[in-house]
């Protein structure tokens, strides 16, 4: 019988061989996949964002979590599918344009595809075209920007201009972060909404949408 | 006495926001030379090299990175003239931008490009190489090896910013663990730049002080970069600066300068303290 806090200790201690194999284990038994991620997957995240934050975890743990997450998610991801279970939402994430920094955007996006969201990842550098263009051609109704840089930041201003310029702002909610983001400047460019800490990327995305 | 921070000198010369600066040892070699011959004037015992991200993984980003050998060769040159035998030339390697942990890039793929990089800059007249601004001990020792082939003596610094109290690399690493790894890797000089301001690296200083018998290399930014209006300012004047100097040399720094947010006028502020 598949131990399923095995699987939430797996991602908290990133140990993706174990997360893999106690979800095909699991899957094998019938295990309900929805269920796995709410109860398990998605908590031991939330528990290694919270590691992170009060300087317990470094990055190296971070993202061997997020590996283990996305192991067992890998597996996850097309019985979600099929049984029909909607995303909350479509986000378009990436780092904005002059920035190369993706630890905290990778970081985010494995946050928000285990807490329900689709995640259409851009990269980083991306120029504020591609985020439009994932809003119309994907529709995204979320667009995640991730700065690391002081000098980018401005990019997340010409980003929501843009988007405007192509009639699409009201489509989307616009959430930004990032180490020298802060709560203000969020407000000064009209974004919906400022995330401070990983563990608060889901919160925040579902309640701009009003989820 | 080392120098100050290159990027906003090389800014304030007309280097637009996205444009690679290392490429500017080829298109614009006589406003690099400015700066360094600035710092030189300012007092700076010791110059670097405008190569910071000149390896060819960085620079394949901006189409350059079949250039990556002539614009290292150029940088060093450059310093190496400016300096005219009034300052040492220390030649600049910072980070790749790739985590080897997730896979973005190999050792040896890295361990190659810092090795290209570092036997340019030798080739084109450096004293000594610096790698600076690492955040990864692993990607900071590969980048030591390479370097160390030159034959030249290598320093190595690191970034200190993480942890509950802002005294851990970005992967966690300590000041005593990196002087550890660092001093037995065979860095002949080791330390910490950039970070969140010279106050906070005194306490490091003293640490890596304590963990190694090498001499020690402290670059601290003028505090932490806010964005004012549009505009990046870093908040820590050079009279503050310099005012922390005598304490820091106290911690058992060797080798001192300025990182981001820095400039001749820092340096001349520090040389006159003296």
């Amino acid at each position: 019988m598949a131990d399923l806090t095995k699987l939430y200790d797996a991602i908290l201690n990133g140990d993706n061989k174990t997360a893999v194999a106690v979800t095909k284990e699991a899957l094998a038994e019938n295990a309900d996949p929805l269920e796995m991620v709410t109860s398990y997957m998605v908590p031991a995240m939330d528990e290694v964002g919270k590691r992170f934050e009060c300087e317990e975890y470094f990055v190296p743990e971070l993202l061997l979590a997020a590996r283990a997450m996305k192991g067992a998610l890998g597996l996850l991801r097309p019985l979600l599918a099929e049984l029909g279970a909607e995303p909350l939402g479509r986000v378009a994430i990436g780092t904005v344009k002059g920035d190369l920094h993706d630890i905290g955007k990778n970081l985010i996006a494995s946050m928000l595809e285990g807490g329900g969201f689709e995640i259409i990842d851009l990269g980083a550098d991306v120029a504020p075209e591609r985020f439009v263009q994932a809003v119309k051609e994907k529709n995204a109704n979320v667009v995640c920007l991730s700065a690391l840089l002081t000098v980018t930041m401005p990019s997340m201003k010409t980003t929501i201009e843009a988007l405007k310029a192509a009639g699409v702002r009201d489509r989307v909610k616009v959430l930004i972060g990032g180490a020298p983001v802060t709560q203000q400047y969020a407000d000064e460019i009209g974004a919906d909404g400022y995330g401070s800490s990983a563990s608060s990327a889901v919160p925040l995305a579902r309640k701009a949408l009003g989820k | 006495m080392t120098d100050g921070a290159w990027g906003t000198q090389l800014q304030a010369r007309g280097l637009k926001a996205g444009e690679c600066p290392d490429a500017w040892n080829l298109l614009e070699a006589e406003r690099v030379e400015q700066v360094a011959r600035a710092y030189v004037e300012a007092g700076s015992q010791v110059i670097l090299t405008n190569t910071f991200r000149a390896n060819r993984l960085t620079l394949a980003g901006h189409g350059l990175a079949e250039k990556a050998a002539e614009i290292n060769r150029a940088g060093a040159a450059i310093s190496h003239r400016a300096a005219q035998g009034r300052a040492h030339v220390f030649a600049s390697i910072g980070p790749s931008g790739k985590l080897l942990m997730t896979g973005e890039t190999t050792e040896e793929e890295l361990r190659a490009a810092f090795a290209e990089q570092a036997q340019a800059l030798a080739d084109g007249g450096a004293e000594a190489i610096l790698i600076e601004t690492m955040s990864d001990l692993a990607e900071a020792r590969l980048a030591l090896s390479a370097a160390r082939e030159t034959g030249l003596p290598v320093v190595v610094s690191m970034v200190f910013d993480s942890g509950r109290n802002k005294d851990r690399t970005m992967m966690g690493a300590t000041p005593e663990q990196v002087a550890r790894e660092l001093d037995e890797a065979g860095a002949d000089a080791l330390g910490a730049n950039c970070g969140s301001g010279i106050a906070a690296y005194i306490p490091i200083c003293r640490r890596l002080r304590a963990a190694t018998g090498r001499p020690i290399w402290i670059k601290p930014n003028a505090g932490l970069p806010e964005l004012i209006e549009g505009r990046t300012l870093y908040r820590t004047t050079p009279e503050e600066f310099a005012s922390h100097v005598p304490a820091l040399i106290e911690a058992g720094a060797n080798f001192i300068g300025g990182c981001c947010g820095t400039g001749p006028e820092f340096i001349r502020r520090i040389v006159e303290a003296r």
